[in-house]
């Protein structure tokens, strides 16, 4: 079991700037995210896009505006469960938590800070007839361990990096791979395109374009795939299908969690970003109320105030006053201090 | 500068006239947002950059409108529910020049 301070679900921006904040409060973090990486929207989506709008940088690429958050927060030593989903909440008799992950994970603490922005990244399913009869039994939509190809028919769907970059990789591993992309052109590094072509010359890669996978066949386990091209319809043996078409953002099992929601987002207080169940905080982009503005700099300001409101949730009576990282330096829970230089007075004699 | 009034579907099947103004640099998919014509966090989900598909329209008048770049013609190569009239909102600007469009939004996926 993991125990934290607050437990933030999601590394997004909003998520990482909490462990600052909860920092110089004393208090410790750890994030959940469903990402294989910190970063949130920053990381899957904008990575090399550039932001205008931080204040004090008159314009940050999204991948660089994360690993500046990441390292403005390293000293205050968060904990991260990552590539996995949270899933359940159970509410303690002392008012705590304990948040379990799709893997299982638990996470033990008594103020929950919901930054999930858009929600969790989940892989976008092709609208074909009976795919989750299939799904673990030949249908994945992540390639978890690619091992599990080894010496097996492999179709994989998709015209972006993921599906170039599996082709590519699964040519030496599975018997046999089949990429099928509705158009000609892919959307990937060019490098990948060229050596996907490459592979195609050596018949390692059975390249179909412009087609569609139309049908999924088997019993118990899939047994291979209809494939359309120029309204011609192929059967394909497959052990294995992975399509590939990126990943959308759903509220997913947050939304049960008994929290009020209103326009696909979580219902909080201004006071405190408080939700309706005390001691469950929802900030940034997950969040709503009377003038929301789903901007990385108000994800920042209600991360703040939402901290100020756990650390007197926590300490109840407990006096304290907003100290200034200028006046007062930072010390880190690594023992590491930072402090602005003292002035150097002399005497002009 | 004038309001240009477009006539939208929603995904319900129920239709609605707006407008939209020609000088604040919108496009479609902002200005479907700003009626609220579909539910948040279901349209724009990447903020109007042409890399989620969240805002695909179907184009069910002939006016003539800005041509499609690169980018979002990949990006329908990927997408889902995906016809001949499709485009994506968040990539065609409000000008006057498409002045009575008619548009209907593509499924939610």
């Amino acid at each position: 079991m993991i125990k934290t301070d607050i437990l933030i679900i999601g590394a997004g921006p909003t998520g990482l700037f909490t462990v600052f904040e909860a920092g110089l409060l004393k208090l410790k973090c750890h994030l959940i995210d469903a990402l294989p990486q910190p970063g949130g929207q920053c990381s899957e989506l904008y990575l090399k896009k550039p932001i205008y709008d931080i204040p004090g940088f008159p314009e940050i690429l999204a991948g660089d505006l994360t690993a500046n958050l990441l390292e403005q927060g390293k000293q205050f030593q968060p904990g991260f469960t990552l590539g996995e989903r949270a899933e359940t909440i159970e509410k303690q008799e002392d008012g705590s938590f304990i948040v379990t992950t799709n893997k299982g994970t638990k996470h033990h603490a008594p103020i929950i800070a919901i930054a999930g922005g858009l929600g969790s990244f989940e892989p976008r399913k092709p609208k074909l007839e009976g795919i989750e009869k299939y799904e673990d039994k030949g249908v994945a939509y992540f390639i978890k361990d690619p091992e599990v190809y080894r010496d097996k028919k492999v179709v994989i769907a998709g015209g972006g990096d993921s599906a170039l970059d599996w082709s590519i990789f699964l040519a030496d591993v599975a018997s046999e791979v089949t990429l099928v992309h509705r158009r000609n052109e892919f959307r990937g590094a060019l490098d990948s395109v060229e050596k996907v072509q490459e592979l195609k010359v050596l018949n390692k890669i059975n390249l179909i374009t412009p087609a569609e996978i139309t049908a999924l066949h088997g019993d118990n386990h899939l047994e291979g795939v209809s494939v359309t091209k120029d309204g011609n319809t192929e059967f394909i043996e497959a052990d294995e299908f992975i399509p590939l078409f990126g990943l959308s953002p759903k509220l997913g099992p947050i939304g049960d969690w008994g929290l009020e929601i209103e326009k696909n987002a979580i219902k909080v207080d201004t006071l405190d970003y408080q939700t309706n169940i005390p001691g469950i905080y929802a900030i940034g982009d997950v969040n709503t109320y009377e003038g929301k503005l789903k901007l990385i700099l108000c994800g920042f300001h209600e991360a703040t105030l939402m901290c100020q409101s756990a650390y007197k949730r926590l300490n109840p009576g407990k006096k304290f006053v907003l100290k200034y990282t200028t006046v007062s330096g930072i010390n880190g829970f690594d023992g590491s201090r930072k402090e602005s230089p003292k002035a150097v007075v002399k005497a002009i004699v | 500068m004038q309001d240009v009034t477009i006539h939208i579907t929603d995904r319900e099947g129920k239709k609605h006239t707006v407008l939209a103004p020609t000088d604040m640099a919108m496009n479609l998919m902002e200005v479907v947002r700003s009626y609220e014509l579909a539910p948040e966090g279901t349209i724009g989900v990447c903020g109007g950059m042409a890399m989620c598909a969240s805002c695909q329209c179907y184009i069910l008048s002939d006016i003539e409108i800005n041509e499609m770049e690169y980018e979002e013609d990949a990006m329908l190569a990927e997408a889902f529910n995906v016809k001949e009239n499709s485009r994506l909102s968040c990539q065609i600007p409000i000008t006057e020049a498409i002045n009575g469009l008619e548009i209907e939004l593509a499924p939610e996926v």
